[in-house]
């Protein structure tokens, strides 16, 4: 956890700029590839290169991916849209311009709901989407060596983006990871992105501002870029508040510009600032005529929209009986859900117990060996073996994880270790009475204190008697023996 | 208004290109002739009208999303002026 806080008497303000790589098999306008990681510029054609006599095709699955999103955000979809040229000139953007929609973006609205802290610190923010526009990915320059010159790779250049730009309502760091979280939550959960961060699937830019507490009017504002996690997204956001803060109290100003995020040094750095950057020259691309989507269309793809992380954790809530906190967190990402879902799927399943393991022991597996749930060593249906042998008694909690422990690191079904290992609990209670018996001839002073009152050392006791059963006993049973035999029975 | 000089050395690197100082004022002629062109488009008139993002009176028709295009890497490196390793080669650019 982060140490930071907001100093008194300064609200923060922030808005968000997402930008997430569509899904499809083919670039927003031309047919050429769009997997991740082939040779440099296998995937590049034609009308990538920005070729003279080219004509830009649009891709049929981006509007319809963009559009889930704005139906999954209660956001409106345009009837109409229209795309423009936004010019620059940079080597990894070869038509010299990037084709978006500036003037009538296809998503136009919708809000974003996230719940930050725990408990009773618990407080739920709608954080409003502006818009959310189609645009075209560039290449990528590498500044390696190439005798002093810089090598561009252009299989990236066309790919379908979508541009989510939200309202500055975010107040803290916390609000805006929570906001983030959620729109990769959605995307993912609608398909439409593959979330990879590292990748560059998904990135996010931070606008922020401060401003003295009451004050009307935003402060200057820096957007903040590079930032490729969401723990990054924090520390870079908190890094600008401090930084623009420490700048106002000693009499400087915030000057208006992009800032990189450096996470080796934690720090930002000026990339560039405002005064000619903005001059983008927008114009309507010619190339392209409007789109034009209708309602019939609309309502087939709202037909398609899977069940969304807020109804996912209100029905997890009523049909599970889990906490609020414990359906947030399942429902988080979708691949976390579908583990969940899979372990409970389980006849007899029992909920609680699979979210506590969910959260708990899965949770710490992953983040030991840092890597996601779908790849987790231990499959969802060898938890729910693993539970099942919990609930029937077979296993305490405690040996359960030693079995955890064992699939995760050997793998193999659950009752082969149990089996080979001697994990099964002693639940018999002929045996558990003579143990219990043993331990009591063996204790006679603590008998007589404990019946003379001492309740408290019935934990002795209780102890003493699984260190005899080498912790297999069935602590239940332990317990009712015990009570019996020290009552007199 | 009509363009100064100022203003046209920045739309002119902009766009990078270099204006000789010789040509600036047969430029900004033409440029301010342009403007006034394009000012016809202040007619309170138009007011209600909603942009037009094409002139075609026609809509975009959508492609299905399949792969199409095969690898034409080499043919299209062919035109290029430096390359390596499948990397188009350009003049070093730091931002």
């Amino acid at each position: 956890m982060s140490q930071f806080a907001i100093p008194s008497g300064w609200e923060v303000v922030i808005g968000l700029e997402i930008h997430a790589q569509l899904a499809t098999r083919s670039k927003i306008f031309s047919g050429a590839s769009t997997a991740f990681g082939a040779e440099p510029n296998a995937q590049a054609c034609a009308v990538d290169l920005g070729l003279p006599g080219v004509l830009p095709v649009l891709n049929e699955g981006a509007v319809r991916m963009a559009s889930l999103f704005g139906l999954a955000i209660d956001a409106e979809i345009s009837r109409v849209s229209s795309f423009d040229r936004k010019n620059y000139f940079y080597p990894d953007l070869p038509k010299g311009y990037q084709t978006t929609q500036l003037a009538r973006p296809i998503v136009v609205g919708g809000s974003v709901t996230v719940t930050t802290g725990e408990g009773k610190k618990a407080g739920e923010h709608t954080i409003r989407v502006t818009r959310a526009h189609l645009e075209e990915d560039a290449g990528k320059s590498l500044h390696e060596d190439f005798h002093g010159m810089t090598g561009i790779d252009l299989n990236r250049a066309g790919t379908p983006l979508i541009e989510i730009v939200s309202e500055p309502d975010m107040r803290n760091p916390e609000q805006a990871v929570a906001y983030a979280r959620k729109v990769h939550a959605i995307v993912q959960y609608l398909g439409i992105c593959d979330g990879n961060m590292q990748e560059g699937s998904f990135r996010v830019d931070a606008n922020v501002s401060v401003r003295p507490e009451g004050d009307e009017k935003l402060g200057t504002r820096t957007e903040v870029k590079n930032v490729n996690s969401f723990r990054f997204l924090q520390r870079a956001i908190e890094f600008e508040i401090e930084r623009q803060i420490d700048l106002l109290e000693t009499g400087g100003e915030v000057v208006q510009a992009t800032r990189l995020y450096d996470p080796d040094r934690d720090e930002t750095r000026l990339m560039r600032t405002k005064e000619e950057a903005d001059d983008y020259r927008y114009f309507p691309c010619p190339d392209l005529l409007p789109v034009v989507v209708d309602d019939e269309t609309i309502e087939s793809w709202r037909a398609e929209l899977p069940e969304l992380p807020d109804a996912k954790a209100e029905r997890y809530q009523s049909e599970y009986g889990l906490s609020a906190y414990d359906a947030g967190v399942l429902t988080s990402s979708r691949a976390t859900a579908e583990y969940f879902e899979a372990v409970v799927a389980r006849e007899g399943a029992d909920a609680k117990l699979a979210a506590n393991w969910v959260m708990g022991e899965v949770a710490a597996l992953l983040n030991r060996l840092e890597c996601e749930i779908g790849a987790c060593p231990v499959p969802a249906d060898k938890l729910a073996d693993l539970l099942e042998r919990i609930a029937d008694g077979t296993l305490s909690n405690k040996l359960g994880r030693e079995v955890f422990e064992a699939l995760a690191e050997q793998g193999g079904s659950v009752d082969e270790i149990i089996e080979a290992r001697g994990l099964k609990q002693i639940s018999d209670t002929g045996a558990i009475e003579a143990m219990v018996d043993e331990v009591i001839a063996a204790n006679p002073g603590q008998v007589e204190a404990y019946r003379g009152g001492k309740d408290k050392l019935f934990g002795f006791f209780v102890g003493q008697v699984m260190k005899a059963a080498k912790g297999k006993a069935n602590p239940q049973a332990v317990n009712d023996v015990l009570k019996r035999r020290l009552a007199g029975d | 208004m009509s363009l100064t000089n100022d203003q046209l050395q920045t739309v002119a690197h902009l766009a990078r290109i270099a204006v000789e100082p010789e040509w600036t004022e047969a430029l900004r002629s033409d440029i301010n002739g342009i403007l006034d062109q394009a000012r016809r488009l202040d007619d309170p008139r138009l007011n209600d009208l909603e942009p037009m993002a094409h002139p075609l009176d026609q809509v975009q028709r959508l492609r299905p999303d399949s792969v199409t295009e095969t690898d034409q890497r080499e043919t299209l490196m062919d035109g290029a002026p430096a390359h390596e390793q499948g990397l188009f080669l350009v003049p070093k650019v730091i931002e």
